[in-house]
């Protein structure tokens, strides 16, 4: 290790390195999936767009791969903005800023670590920047559909039922994919699908399965970072705790997010 | 028989872009320099100091915009896309953090989804770093509210009259404010419409865009070989100069003696002969509803590659937009003594 790398882990908040390699470990994650999913993300694009978004989104977290590999001692928020700076690069078209420009302006949230506070400021301001930059809102058949599903869930989990942030999380992987589910019968009002008119009504968004894809790998990695099974949740009523749910401790839950 | 091929002077696709812009700057090593690693073009002299800086940007295969107005009373520089697509948001920001000289910098934004995402993703980076940003949304082509690539109407030649009298007011050391207010001044007083007569091939595809039979032509097309408002037969140029020319006028409603500077620009592929032909009908019409030119402008301003086409656009202008056409320029495709 040279005295630049030594002078950086010095410099990062307690407990980065984990976090860091934690986030390293997701990018990577991602990237694979994403690129396990290309043919049907392109197949999803050809139906309403022009069927570059899987090709697109595999390019860009390929390389957000790359770069988030060759960080020495990286802390999350590094990891999150070198993701963005990488997505925004090198994803293009409208994916690029929405994607990538997001996470670059969330990172900053993730400045002082993960904890549950900050992982839900993150997940907010990211959804903020996706909604401002599409000009999007829920029922505009865009990735807003699943983000803000996912991200009300989350917080809503940690902020009021107290529940474990990795079990918040399970929550809100499962409320994107009933918004991924949500973009099928509704018309496009916002990008490329929108041109269709009701011709989009039937089709599942790329960019909202896109995002699903993601959220869910997110999950894997910190299930498999804490050492635990990915939680079951009810898909019934994601903003009703189950009674499972509210056993849990909290307090306990937090704390081993941190770890 | 048609080639399903077509013929063009390119050596690969995926190089045109890169190839292309190192021609400019090999063509005006004195005007023009390229950052390294990076598809932006800068004034070679800049950042020019005591200075608002002008920057725009967007797809390829528009030449010469939009590096071809980068200097003196025009843009301080502009990122190129690959053909058609929008720059990277890295690449604006780029862009805007080179040719920023403390005095805040213009974007000059095309009406396009990806342009516009792209573009403010950067301003927002570079407001971060403390870079002073303010931008304008160029929306002049008349033709349609909602088209392919974007919401709203479309960005297209008219922008090239926002490099122009914005980078002149900046020339005379407006400060931000000021020259935003005249970038916005033109927008809300220029339309424009085109009309294709074939379709452009872009290096990638190598065939047509869209079909247009032997007899037909598109009204209302934007500048990448998007659809129309209206496919017809195809007319005599009167005819098409009328269609289009009618178009723009509705839309801006201008109160008779109104003084007009006009454009009329070449997608590409149609001969200047013809473009003269078209303002000769042009210049008539405006005669005969009671507009006044001021200014005649004609030729290839904004392009659709290979397309054959013509697009007309026409700005009411006042004594401040007049002084600020008429005022010095010195750049690879339009200058003004």
């Amino acid at each position: 290790m040279s005295e630049d790398d030594a002078g950086t882990a010095a410099g990062a908040p307690a407990g980065a390195n984990a976090e860091g390699a934690a986030a390293v470990a997701a990018v990577e994650a991602v990237a694979e999936r994403i690129e396990d999913e290309r043919d049907h993300l392109t197949q999803l694009d050809s139906a309403i767009g022009d069927a570059d978004h899987g090709g697109n989104m595999a390019r860009g977290w390929a390389a957000a791969a790359d770069a988030a590999g060759d960080l020495a001692d990286p802390d999350p928020e590094t990891v999150a903005k070198t993701v963005g700076k990488t997505l925004m690069a090198e994803v293009g078209g409208a994916s690029g800023p929405l994607f990538g420009g997001s996470l670059v302006f969330a990172a900053a949230e993730l400045g002082d670590g993960i904890t549950p506070e900050s992982a839900v400021a993150f997940a907010e301001t990211y959804l903020e920047k996706v909604e401002d930059r599409g000009d999007a809102r829920v029922g505009d058949q865009t990735v807003v559909d699943a983000l803000t599903p996912a991200v009300h869930t989350f917080k809503k989990s940690i902020e009021v039922d107290d529940l474990p942030p990795i079990e918040a999380l399970a929550k809100a992987v499962d409320a994107a994919e009933r918004g991924v589910a949500f973009t099928v019968p509704i018309r496009a009002r916002k990008g490329r699908a929108s041109y269709l008119g009701w011709r989009s009504v039937g089709h599942q968004d790329p960019g909202a399965t896109s995002a699903l894809f993601i959220l869910e790998e997110l999950l894997a990695v910190a299930a498999d970072r804490l050492d635990v099974e990915i939680p079951e949740t009810d898909a019934s009523s994601p903003t009703i705790p189950d009674d499972e749910a509210a056993e849990d401790d909290p307090a306990e839950g937090a704390g081993s997010e941190d770890g | 028989m048609l080639p399903t091929i077509m013929k063009k002077l390119i050596n690969d696709p995926d190089d045109v872009v890169d190839e292309m812009l190192d021609g400019m700057t090999a063509a005006h090593p004195d005007r023009l320099s390229r950052l390294p690693d990076t598809q932006v073009l800068v004034r070679d002299d800049g950042p020019v100091g005591d200075k608002v800086a002008l920057v725009t940007g967007g797809g390829s295969g528009h030449e010469p915009t939009h590096a071809g107005y980068i200097g003196d009373g025009m843009l301080d520089g502009a990122a190129a896309g690959d053909v058609f697509s929008s720059p990277t948001a890295d690449e604006f920001e780029e862009l805007i953090g080179a040719c920023d000289a403390g005095d805040g910098v213009l974007a000059i934004i095309k009406n396009y989804e990806g342009d516009v995402m792209n573009f403010e993703t950067a301003i927002e980076l570079a407001e971060m770093e403390g870079v002073e940003v303010e931008s304008v949304v160029v929306n002049d082509d008349v033709a349609v509210e909602d088209s392919l690539y974007t919401s709203g109407r479309r960005g297209v030649c008219g922008t090239i009259l926002v490099h122009k009298a914005a980078g002149a007011k900046a020339a005379q050391g407006a400060d931000l404010s000021e020259v935003k207010r005249v970038a916005e001044k033109v927008v809300d007083n220029v339309g424009t419409m085109g009309t294709a007569l074939t379709s452009c091939v872009t290096p990638e595809k190598g065939e047509p865009t869209f079909d247009l039979g032997d007899d037909e032509i598109e009204l209302g097309i934007g500048i990448h070989g998007e659809p129309g408002t209206e496919r017809t037969e195809a007319m005599p140029a009167d005819e098409v100069t009328e269609e289009l020319t009618d178009a723009v006028l509705d839309d801006l409603d201008l109160d008779e003696g109104q003084e007009v500077l006009t454009v009329v620009n070449g997608m590409g592929a149609t001969p200047q002969m013809e473009l003269f032909v078209v303002n000769r009908r042009l210049q008539e019409m405006l005669g005969e509803r009671g507009l006044e030119t001021y200014d005649a402008w004609v030729g290839d301003y904004m392009t659709s590659l290979d397309m054959a086409g013509a697009s007309i656009t026409v700005c009411a202008v006042d004594d401040e937009l007049k002084e600020l056409f008429d005022a010095p320029a010195d750049t690879p495709a339009l200058t003004v003594k």
